[in-house]
């Protein structure tokens, strides 16, 4: 096996030109264009030199895969295939990234949860697979719509877990995602999420990288395990299943492993302040009353700040951009002065406001809520009147018309 | 910054991951020594002195330079013999310097032989039984040098010093990141730069 050399100013077989992730994302052009979510992830796809793209219907993420297929076809993706169903994709994933590839996927809701074996075997496994996901709702009786109650089952699979509000976020975070789950001391898999259709079927401007300009191509010899090489000795160490028998030191092994697997998580934070300008965004976080929020929650927060405001109401802001690594010294020190901190989501557990509140000093400051879930919408108004309700200021009831 | 240092054990049924505890990994040009970043310098010169003072200083070559799969992996090889020899050459007599392969990973049942080889799963193995109380590992793909050197700061007062070929090793005592031929040298010319300047300890593990 030749030593893989650095390829940044060349050309790939598509014209594009191999470039330095740090002046593609921060010192290039960009171009302001209006797509949908969906749309912006082909974009992004076009620009992120990726091996395999392995795709399976199912809504709201259908149309991207079906986008990233007419990648394919032109000649940007090296191999494209439909999976027999999300497990058997999320497999292929993992049999392409041992295989040394640099791998991309897209699930949504129950497609998730029926591959959801997968994901903590992908970080057992050290595979830096970035899977987009695009939340919708996983529960009897059935909706395709928005609802992010999934990804509190990726909390503790040992991914990254990444939270994008906006299509823009969308496009930098899938290629910054490459950069930092591909660092030798993090190496673990992505799923990058967002709030399905909100994201993904709306239209917005994003503004692009040039197309051009691609990165670098993935280094499997980089890797913290064996890489899979048909032809080179150490492909022999992965000939035994590397099973936990029972005994003593074998339970020690996996322990140690397991361990090993949130000590990546940890080292990803350093990787994911540096590409991500920081693991939160915040705003006025001086106030008395906070809202901490992350996907398009930060969006109808922001905007129910601004109808406080109009009444008088000072608001703080805290957007998460990482669900893991977990924020927790940034949070706690956004919210060390507020008084009261609101936690909109949109799903029926409060998964983020029960994260929150396991952060910070004085929990009881954290109102989990407003929710919505089974995709409702969430106006700015449900979250203005629990907030006034709370701070017991008159507030008028949003549920119906009354007589 | 985290108050958790990393220190020879054994210290605990179940260590934590030293990055769990808040200790991070140096940024190049940088090593760290029991969790606290320092110059690489510094690193060398603790380095040669753990292994000067230990009655038995121990490689641990990783199949990464074990085989010949590329021309720097060959190259390294070199050198890590190189470094053995300087070793054997510079200690004192009592010492008795060890060359112990890693070649593979695979969980070995019953059990090793501790006498030939280290295996990942069961490292302390290896150090009880040859009465290791100071080692380098290099060569080792990162996560599985992680799983070892966190089993040996459990159960054994090994101090484990890790010369990586990336971004360096937490969990050990000791750590340079970046490792290349140069480096590797570099280690032996300390080592014979401060041969007769540090005793040997008279403890075992």
């Amino acid at each position: 096996m030749a030593e893989i050399k650095s390829v940044i100013g060349t050309q790939n077989k598509k014209g594009q030109t191999y470039t330095d992730t740090w002046k593609m994302m921060n010192e290039a052009p960009r171009t302001p264009s209006f797509f949908t979510g969906s749309e912006v992830i082909k974009e992004a796809l076009r620009r992120a030199s990726c091996d395999v793209m392995i795709a399976y219907p199912i809504t709201p993420q259908s149309e991207a895969a079906a986008l990233i297929g007419e990648l394919f076809a032109e000649g940007y993706i090296g191999d494209y295939f439909r999976g027999e169903s999300e497990f058997a994709v999320m497999s292929q994933c993992a049999g392409s990234a041992f295989g040394g590839a640099r791998v991309f996927t897209t699930t949504a809701g129950p497609g998730t949860m029926r591959a959801m074996e997968n994901f903590p075997m992908w970080a057992g496994a050290r595979l830096p697979i970035q899977m987009i996901v695009t939340c919708r709702g996983i529960n009897s009786p059935l909706s395709i719509q928005p609802d992010t109650l999934e990804i509190a089952y990726l909390l503790n699979t040992g991914m990254l877990v990444w939270h994008a509000e906006t299509a823009q976020d969308f496009f930098d975070w899938i290629l910054k995602g490459y950069m930092v789950s591909e660092e030798p001391d993090v190496h673990l898999p992505l799923a990058l999420c967002c709030d399905g259709f909100f994201v993904t079927h709306t239209k917005d401007v994003v503004n692009l990288t040039p197309a051009d300009m691609c990165l670098p191509p993935y280094d499997p010899y980089r890797s913290p395990v064996p890489c899979m090489d048909m032809e080179c000795p150490p492909v022999r160490m992965m000939r035994d299943p590397f099973v936990m028998k029972s005994n003593y030191i074998s339970y020690a092994t996996h322990a140690s492993w397991q361990q090993e697997i949130w000590a990546a998580v940890e080292r990803s934070r350093k990787h994911s302040i540096h590409w991500l300008n920081g693991l939160i965004d915040t705003e006025n976080t001086d106030a008395d009353i906070v809202i901490v929020a992350s996907g398009t929650a930060v969006s109808q927060g922001r905007e129910a700040i601004r109808l406080l405001e109009d009444e008088g109401v000072r608001c703080g802001l805290v957007k998460v951009k990482t669900l893991r690594p977990w924020p927790e010294e940034e949070i706690r020190e956004a919210t060390k002065n507020a008084k009261h901190i609101f936690v909109p989501e949109f799903n029926v557990t409060g998964w983020l406001a029960k994260e929150i509140r396991a952060t910070v000093p004085n929990h009881q400051r954290v109102h989990a809520g407003p929710h919505v879930c089974g995709g409702m919408t969430m106006p700015p108004e449900i979250i203005v009147s629990e907030i006034k309700t709370a701070l017991g200021m008159k507030t008028f009831s949003l549920a119906g018309r009354g007589s | 910054m985290s108050d958790y240092r990393v220190l020879p054990g054994p210290e605990h049924f179940l260590p934590p991951a030293a990055a769990s505890m808040g200790i991070r990994l140096p940024n190049p040009g940088e090593a760290h020594i029991n969790g606290v970043i320092t110059s690489e310098e510094n690193a060398y010169e603790e380095a040669a002195r753990q292994f000067l003072m230990a009655k038995v200083p121990t490689i641990f070559p990783g199949p990464l330079v074990l085989w010949a799969w590329n021309e720097k992996a060959a190259k390294k090889a070199t050198a890590i013999r190189h470094l053995f020899n300087t070793l054997k050459e510079c200690v004192q007599p009592g010492q008795k310097p060890m060359l112990i392969p890693m070649p593979d990973y695979r969980p070995k049942y019953p059990k090793i032989n501790p006498e030939v080889e280290i295996n990942p799963n069961h490292p302390n193995l290896t150090i009880w039984h040859n009465k290791i109380d100071c080692c380098i590992f290099v060569g080792v793909h990162c996560h599985q040098a992680n799983l070892s050197l966190k089993i040996i700061r459990g159960g054994t007062s090994c101090y484990t010093i890790a010369m990586c070929a990336q971004a360096g090793h937490e969990d050990a005592m000791l750590s340079i990141r970046d490792t290349s031929v140069e480096k590797i040298m570099r280690l032996a010319d300390t080592i014979k730069r401060l041969k007769g300047t540090v005793q040997p300890r008279q403890a075992s593990a």
